[in-house]
């Protein structure tokens, strides 16, 4: 750094590399890397945590019972089993249900806030899905247990089609987690969808298209890679969402698809363990790890594959 | 003109229609949001209602008798845990940024480290929970078992304050430096050359020129990056924190307090504590109804806090984008 700004004056105190404020300027420096490195740190942190712990937790339980069970059983005292796929199945599941509303819902509100409303109504419309981004997941767990089952699910699902619903279930939980990512979907597609050329609108404009046609057959499959990656972030916000799951989709780790019934999901598992009274080194405290590590890997792959996709699609148009 | 057009060609006319529908779809989704906020918030403060006084702020929370319940101790924990959040995640966040931005050459190791940040702001906070615990509560076990509960300024910190706020401020990371790169980014390159061309510093420049323009963006991002932590709650479920607690951290329960017990704020960070939202989900997880209106009082008090930190943000926002003129 020091040789590209030394001047070239002819005064020989400033050819010294080394005085008082090039070691100023070099100490800041390194202390400003060492900052950068903190977020390096936090990685290597976390993934060698979780490395080390599922290595210790596989030394006790095999692979094969871990994917291959269909039973997460580890506070059996009797005979532990350890398949996470009613874990997943949980988890998975409230992610689709949340997807289906989040999803259309948020792509809907990009369209109109990028083709459709007004100086206006973007004004209004922007800051409240921004507040709406801002409200805590807890308050949609909340929302979720005592608003939602009781007040939406349960007439319409119990007294209208006699469908059992308890007071935990995945239906709740998918419905406020699909509120929860319609702001990050919304925002992200709105910014694809802006990026888009004003020149393939104009073109389709004046062949005479109607706006739908324009927005729908032009715009939409223009930005379509970059709307992919927006649904991928928001799921993967979806599957490592805890506490609204948490609080409206219970805590019973079963293999089902049945929407009305409650399920545990990965996120939910690990607040349990945690909030319970497993001792360090147990088997069951190990457990939790593995379970995080899952957690992790999935939601690590797909931003991964988003943001990979979003790189490419800003390369095409930008 | 063309509404002539439209009524002669009945193809176009059902295109015309079918478009204005769509876009009444997509304007009912949008206002959508808006109807489920006002509903979400309406209902809340209809359930939380009876409990919203000021007793509920200034007591404790009560097993024996939930209608005297309060949330001190999530206020007072949650104040400490912004404390120290602050004080971890600004200069840290500030100055992995100004590396970034200013610093860094675009090679391979400033692209992995930009790589890295933007990965790690997609990872789930239940597992920087997990990284918290290991670090900074057991701190790998190098040190022994946890301290006890009075014991100030000893390693490892266990289930203290000090370990949320630690915990937090990673999870927070990425997201100020993201903001704090963007806020940088916008200061034109203008003022950085004419300040090195007038023989200031590298640093000298950063601090003098980018870093006052840049501010309000820098602060703004902060304020709301923190905010978004102080809604969170499963990383502090991970790191022991409890959600029943009958006293405030370091005994500092009012302003007051500051100054008739300055022990009290050395003792704060290294004592045990609660924070609102799991006060909140610990009232949450009850069945007893007495205990949901407790917890619907209890987002109250927390929303308001949250919209308090917003406004803050937007005021910062508002007045210096006046100010500053390029």
């Amino acid at each position: 750094m020091s040789s590209e700004f030394s001047p070239s004056t002819s005064r020989p105190s400033l050819y010294r590399r080394w005085t008082l404020s090039t070691l100023k300027e070099q100490s800041i420096r390194v202390l400003l890397f060492a900052c950068a490195l903190v977020s390096v740190a936090t990685t290597i942190g976390i993934i060698g945590i979780l490395v080390v712990e599922t290595g210790l937790f596989f030394s006790q339980v095999s692979v094969g019972a871990f994917f291959g069970d269909t039973v997460w059983a580890p506070q059996s005292s009797d005979e532990p089993r350890f398949g996470i796929w009613p874990l997943a199945c949980g988890t998975f599941l409230v992610a689709g249900v949340a997807g289906l509303i989040g999803l259309p819902m948020g792509l809907l509100a990009a369209l109109y806030l990028s083709e459709y409303a007004s100086e206006r109504s973007r004004s209004i419309l922007k800051p409240i899905l921004e507040v709406l981004a801002g409200i805590p997941s807890i308050v949609f767990g909340y929302f979720g247990l005592v608003f939602v089952t009781p007040y939406v699910l349960q007439p319409i699902f119990m007294n209208g089609l006699g469908i059992d619903v308890g007071p935990f279930n995945v239906l709740s939980a998918g419905i406020v987690v699909g509120i929860m990512i319609i702001p990050t979907i919304s925002s992200l597609s709105e910014d694809v969808l802006r990026s888009v050329p004003q020149g393939l609108r104009e073109a389709g404009l004046a062949l005479g298209s109607t706006k739908f046609d324009v927005s729908v057959r032009i715009i939409l499959p223009a930005a379509l890679s970059g709307i992919i990656a927006a649904f991928l972030l928001a799921l993967s916000r979806a599957i490592g969402e805890t506490m609204a799951v948490t609080i409206a989709a219970g805590s019973q780790p079963d293999l089902t698809l049945n929407v009305f019934r409650p399920v545990e999901t990965m996120t939910a598992y690990i607040v349990l363990i945690s909030l319970g009274e497993a001792a360090e080194g147990s088997i069951e405290k190990r457990s939790l790890y593995v379970v995080a590590m899952s957690l992790f890997l999935i939601t690590l792959a797909m931003n991964i594959v988003a943001r990979f996709i979003l790189r490419r699609y800003r390369n095409e148009y930008q | 003109m063309i509404e002539s057009v439209i009524t002669t060609d009945p193809h176009l006319a059902r295109r015309h229609r079918w478009g204005g529908l769509f876009e009444w779809i997509c304007k009912l989704a949008t206002w959508g949001c808006l109807v489920i906020l006002a509903v979400m918030i309406i209902g809340i403060l209809i359930n939380g209602w009876p409990h919203l006084s000021w007793s509920f702020l200034t007591s404790f929370d009560s097993v024996n008798n939930p209608k005297t319940a309060g949330i001190k101790a999530g206020i007072w924990g949650t104040f400490w845990l912004i404390l120290l959040m602050a004080c971890f995640s600004i200069p840290v966040g500030i100055g992995a940024a100004v590396y970034l931005e200013e610093y860094a050459r675009p090679n391979r190791l400033t692209r992995l480290i930009q790589l890295n940040i933007l990965n790690l702001a997609g990872v789930p906070s239940i597992v920087y929970g997990i990284l918290g615990i290991t670090v900074f509560g057991h701190m790998f076990g190098f040190f022994g078992n946890a301290p006890p509960r009075e014991a100030v300024w000893a390693l490892p910190f266990g289930t203290k304050v000090m370990t949320g706020a630690l915990t937090l401020s990673l999870l927070i990371l990425p997201v100020v430096i993201i903001s704090t790169q963007e806020a940088l980014r916008t200061v034109p390159a203008s003022l950085r050359h004419s300040s090195l061309a007038l023989g200031a510093t590298q640093w000298q420049t950063i601090r003098f020129q980018v870093l006052p323009a840049a501010m309000p963006g820098i602060l703004t991002g902060i304020i709301l990056a923190v905010s978004r932590a102080v809604g969170e709650s499963a990383p502090l479920i991970m790191v022991g924190a409890l959600s029943y607690v009958h006293q405030t951290p370091g005994n500092i329960s009012s302003v007051t307090d500051f100054f008739t017990k300055p022990q009290g704020i050395m003792a704060a960070p290294f004592d045990v504590f609660t924070a609102m939202p799991l006060v909140i989900y610990n009232w949450a997880s009850q069945s007893d109804p007495v205990y949901q209106s407790l917890a619907a009082a209890g987002i109250v008090v927390l929303l308001v806090v949250l919209l308090l930190m917003n406004t803050a943000a937007v005021v910062i926002r508002q007045r210096f984008q006046n100010w500053i003129r390029w």
